[in-house]
C-alpha cells in the first residue's frame, strides 16, 4: 500500500481531535507493538493497532476511517493493559469510530438486520452492539 | 447480612439461569438480597470518550437508586453490567465537575449522587464479605472429579483500576472452584475475549474466537467451562452452532455460570440452575460425575 506523508496531514485538526476524544497522548507511543501482539483482533484487521497509533500521530484521517479495523475492535482492553507507555490504545480506536458515528456513519444499520440476527440474541447483545456501532 | 442488587436487563431472560441459581446461592449462604427498585438498563459498555457524558446518566442512576434503598453498596452478576456501573462511578469520582454536570442533568431525581456508592461483583462479595472458607462450611455436594476451565474474559479484571483480581493472571475463579472440591484446570485463553457484541453482525469472528477458547480448554482436559457474563455465555454456548459450522472436527462443551456450580455445591434444587436454557446440555457430564 503507498502511503502519502505531508506535514498538511500531520497539522491537520483531525490529530487534535482523536487527542481530545481519546483523551491520550499519541506521541508517547514508541512503536514497541505490544498492542498489535497481544490484541485477540489482529487476524481480522487490515490496519494493526500500532499502526493505527502511528497512522494518528501522521494524520493519516482517510486511511484510519476506511479501514476495517475501528469496527472489529471490540474494546476487550488488552492492548490498554500492556503498552508499556500508558497509552489506551482502545479509546483511540474508540476516537476513530466516534468521528464516524457523529456524522451520523452508521456502521450497524438497524433496518437491514435480518428478525434471526435480532431475535435470538440476549439484550446485552443488541444494547452493546448498538451503543458501539451506530449513532 | 442485607444487600441491594443490580440484576441488569439479560439475567431476567436469557441469563435466568445465573441470576435464579445465584439467588439460590446467596440464600443458603444467609444473604438477603433486596433487588433496586426501578432499575434501568445501564447501557452495558462504559462510554470511552471523553467528551461523551450522557451515556454516563444511565449506570449512575441505578448508582442513585441504591441510595434509595438506604444503602451504600450495591451487587452486580454480570460482568458487563459491573464494569459499566464500577467504572462510571470512579470516573466521576475523579472528576467532580462532570459530576456536577450530570446531576445537573439528572435534576428530577430526589437525590444528587455524590459517588458514594460502592459498586460490587458477586465474587467480591464471595471472597471478601462471605469468605470462601463460609462457602466451604456450607457445601453439601463437594464436585469431585469435575474438572473446570473457569473463563474470565474481559469485563471483571480489565481495565486494572476496577478489576477484581490480577489483570493477567486471575486466579479468584480458580480459588473458589478448588474450594467447592472441582478441580481447575489452567488454560491460555481464560482472558481471552470472545469478541462481545460482534456476534449480532458479524457472528463469525465470534465463532473463532469460541473455537479456539473452547478447544484450548479441552485440550487441557476441561469438563465444563465456566463463564461470569451473559454475553460470553451467549458467545460460548450458544454460537458453538455456528463454530460447528465453520469448523467441522469441532466437538461441543457445556457452559455453565460458576454460580450453576456454586448452586449445586451448596445443594440447590435443579430448577434453579435452568438447564432449558442452555445450547449445550450440561445435564450428561454433570450426571456423569454423580453431581445431578
Amino acid at each position: 500500500m503507498r502511503i502519502n506523508l505531508s506535514r498538511k496531514k500531520i497539522k491537520d485538526p483531525f490529530v487534535g481531535k482523536v487527542e481530545e476524544l481519546s483523551g491520550q497522548n499519541l506521541l508517547a507511543c514508541y512503536q514497541c507493538g505490544k498492542c498489535s501482539a497481544g490484541c485477540p483482533a489482529v487476524s481480522q484487521m487490515d490496519i494493526l493497532p500500532n499502526q493505527i497509533i502511528r497512522y494518528a500521530q501522521l494524520g493519516l484521517k482517510e486511511e484510519l476511517l476506511e479501514s476495517k479495523s475501528i469496527w472489529i475492535c471490540a474494546s476487550c482492553f488488552t492492548c490498554n493493559a500492556r503498552c508499556p507507555k500508558g497509552i489506551n490504545i482502545a479509546e483511540v480506536i474508540e476516537a476513530l469510530r466516534q468521528i464516524l458515528l457523529r456524522k451520523r456513519e452508521d456502521h450497524v444499520k438497524v433496518d437491514k438486520l435480518s428478525d434471526s440476527e435480532k431475535g435470538d440474541v440476549p439484550p446485552i447483545a443488541i444494547v452493546s452492539n448498538l451503543r458501539k456501532f451506530t449513532s | 447480612m442485607k444487600l441491594s442488587y443490580y440484576p441488569g436487563c439479560t439475567l431476567k431472560n436469557h441469563a435466568k439461569n445465573f441470576e435464579d441459581s445465584t439467588l439460590c446461592s446467596l440464600s443458603k449462604l444467609g444473604i438477603q438480597v433486596e433487588e433496586l427498585p426501578r432499575w434501568n438498563c445501564c447501557g452495558t459498555v462504559f462510554s470511552l470518550a471523553t467528551d461523551d457524558l450522557i451515556h454516563h446518566v444511565a449506570p449512575l442512576r441505578n448508582l442513585i437508586r441504591t441510595k434509595e434503598s438506604n444503602s451504600d453498596k450495591v451487587m452486580t452478576l454480570c460482568a458487563m453490567c459491573f464494569n459499566t456501573l464500577k467504572r462510571a462511578n470512579e470516573r466521576v469520582k475523579s472528576d467532580p465537575e462532570s459530576l456536577d454536570k450530570i446531576n445537573d442533568f439528572m435534576y428530577r431525581e430526589k437525590i444528587k449522587y455524590e459517588g458514594d456508592v460502592k459498586v460490587l461483583h458477586l465474587l467480591e462479595l464471595l471472597r471478601d464479605e462471605i469468605k470462601f472458607e463460609t462457602i466451604a462450611q456450607q457445601m453439601v455436594k463437594p464436585l469431585k472429579e469435575l474438572k473446570v476451565a473457569n473463563y474470565y474474559g474481559c469485563l471483571l479484571v480489565r481495565p486494572q483500576e476496577i478489576g477484581i483480581d490480577d489483570v493477567e493472571n486471575p486466579t479468584i475463579l480458580e480459588t473458589l472452584t478448588t474450594v467447592l472440591g472441582a478441580d481447575p484446570i489452567d488454560f491460555p485463553y481464560k482472558t481471552e475475549c470472545c469478541a462481545a457484541y460482534q456476534t449480532v453482525d458479524k457472528p463469525e469472528i465470534v465463532a473463532e474466537r469460541t473455537y479456539h477458547i473452547l478447544t484450548s480448554a479441552q485440550s487441557q482436559g476441561a469438563d465444563v467451562v465456566t463463564v461470569s457474563c451473559p454475553l460470553c455465555a451467549f458467545n460460548l454456548d450458544q454460537r458453538q452452532k455456528e463454530t460447528q459450522k465453520q469448523y467441522p472436527e469441532f466437538k461441543n462443551i457445556p457452559i455453565l455460570y460458576f454460580t450453576q456450580i456454586l448452586a449445586i455445591a451448596l445443594g440447590c434444587p435443579e430448577d434453579t440452575l435452568r438447564f432449558d436454557l442452555h445450547y449445550i446440555d450440561p445435564k450428561p457430564v454433570l450426571k456423569e460425575k454423580g453431581l445431578i
